[in-house]
């Protein structure tokens, strides 16, 4: 990490459902353009810390911030900057994907101009430009999957938030994810990916963090078999 | 930059109109339900015209109020069940826009069904419906109670019985607005004195401006987890 102030800093961070703990003590940063992997088996907390990150979810004791904001108090400041990808696509079904694009586009002050520039563009490097005037709903779940990657884009966030964003895709459409992501991180977007699949983002994420029920069990960048031998670890983890 | 506050409610209202235009789901449902209820209280009160001329107003507001919950239900679970209430939280826009614009699609999708009705019912029940005043009634009464139903919509739809807690939770809160606008219909179609029915009227603006206010200050504690 470079001397700058990191994009997120979280503190000591703990988010319980009622009585049930969905993430414990988890304390990390990131510094700005850095490309994080949060790895994790079903369950382990993955999504409640970026709904967390994205100011979604209130947590439970703990801080996080993010841009120097505290998040969700603050969190007003910085929405423009933040891009997620979420388990559900946020997707309007009875909109067509350009239309998806452009609703998103107005939210988000993008001029009709750079709005149109931009959905085409965008509908381009995830290969739905013939399919831009078709209604989501008509969709399968990997062209679902590909439009809110386009829809997180749109509006050129300085952090990308992706749970699970290659679930629902095929081998071509990973790969086109990966390209997407990779020219994301050359300028210079923080990225952090969630996944079970181990091997999924680890060309251009050399940092990996592993949730264990909750618990960072894993920090840091490392060769293949390290992550891959704490990955098993964690998943062999006691319940809690 | 940061999108205007008219900009985000335009969008977000007309994003609801123009999904609405290819599903049709909610007025639909709507359409049916107030087609349906209309018709029986019609055939209910058909032999008894004195009776009729009573009951109309309590019939347009019973079935408006019906049709608009199953409305209200509908066009929140739109946004919770693909969670794209989240990417509205998530938009840079305040959360009074999101409720405005909420609001402003709702009210279209119930004025609609409300000004289908007007004529039908002047047909069914022999009395004239098509008054620039009933009207007048009907904009403001649609208006307040879509007020408070897509606030309470939007707490019920994150709940699993939304269905029906919907209504549970809106009628005791909407009724003082409610029986303000059975009130004040009737005393415009009884033919009662203008200076007696238009107390209602202004009473019913009154407390529709009051409840704007409220829920738009709510939402903002609504909308978070």
């Amino acid at each position: 990490m470079s001397g700058e102030r990191p994009i997120i800093e979280v503190e000591a961070l703990s988010k319980a459902y009622g009585l049930l703990p969905a993430l414990r003590d988890v304390s990390f940063c990131v510094g700005r353009g850095e490309c994080v992997r949060l790895l994790g088996a079903n369950g382990s907390g993955k999504s409640t810390l970026l709904r967390a990150l994205a100011g979604l979810s209130k947590p439970s004791s703990g801080r996080i911030r993010v841009g120097g904001w505290e998040m969700p108090k603050e969190a007003a400041q910085l929405r423009a900057q933040i891009g997620l990808v979420a388990h559900q696509p946020l997707l309007y079904e009875n909109l067509s994907a350009r239309e998806n694009l452009h609703f998103f586009g107005v939210l988000y002050a993008i001029n009709r101009a750079e709005r149109e520039r931009r959905s085409a563009e965008l509908l381009r490097s995830v290969d739905l430009h013939k399919r831009a005037e078709s209604l989501v709903r008509t969709f399968s779940r990997g062209m679902k999957q590909r439009l809110s990657l386009a829809r997180a884009m749109l509006h050129q966030p300085d952090l990308l938030l992706l749970d699970e964003p290659y679930s629902g895709l095929d081998q071509k459409a990973g790969e086109l994810l990966d390209e997407l992501l990779l020219a994301a991180r050359s300028q210079g977007q923080t990225i952090i990916m969630s996944t079970h699949q181990l091997e999924r983002g680890a060309q251009f994420a050399e940092r990996a963090l592993i949730l264990s029920r909750g618990r960072i069990s894993f920090d840091g960048p490392g060769s293949a078999s390290e992550i891959s031998a704490a990955f098993r670890r964690a998943g062999d983890a006691p319940g809690l | 930059m940061k999108t205007s506050f008219a900009a985000a409610v335009l969008a977000i209202a007309g994003k609801d109109l123009r999904a609405e235009l290819r599903s049709r789901e909610v007025l639909m449902a709507m359409a049916l339900f107030a087609l349906l209820s209309v018709l029986v209280f019609s055939f209910a009160l058909e032999l008894d015209r004195a009776a009729r001329g009573e009951a109309i107003s309590g019939v347009l507001w019973v079935t408006l109020i019906f049709a608009s919950i199953l409305g209200f239900n509908r066009s929140m679970a739109n946004e919770q069940d693909a969670g794209n209430f989240d990417a509205l939280r998530l938009a840079p826009i305040s959360r009074s826009a999101i409720f405005v614009g909420k609001l402003v699609g709702n009210c279209c999708f119930t004025l609609c069904v409300g000004l289908a009705l007007l004529p039908l019912m002047t047909v069914l029940y022999g009395l004239n419906l098509l008054d620039g005043w009933v009207l007048l009634t009907t904009l403001l009464g649609v208006g307040g109670f879509s007020t408070i139903g897509t606030l309470l919509a939007t707490m019920t739809a994150q709940t699993r019985a939304r269905e029906a807690l919907l209504p549970i939770a809106l009628l005791p809160v909407a009724l003082p607005f409610l029986l303000t606008a059975v009130r004040a219909t009737k005393g415009v179609l009884g033919g009662e004195p203008q200076s007696e029915w238009q107390v209602w009227l202004q009473l019913l603006a009154g407390i529709g401006l009051i409840y704007f206010v409220l829920c738009m200050l709510l939402f903002e504690f609504v909308a978070e987890e």
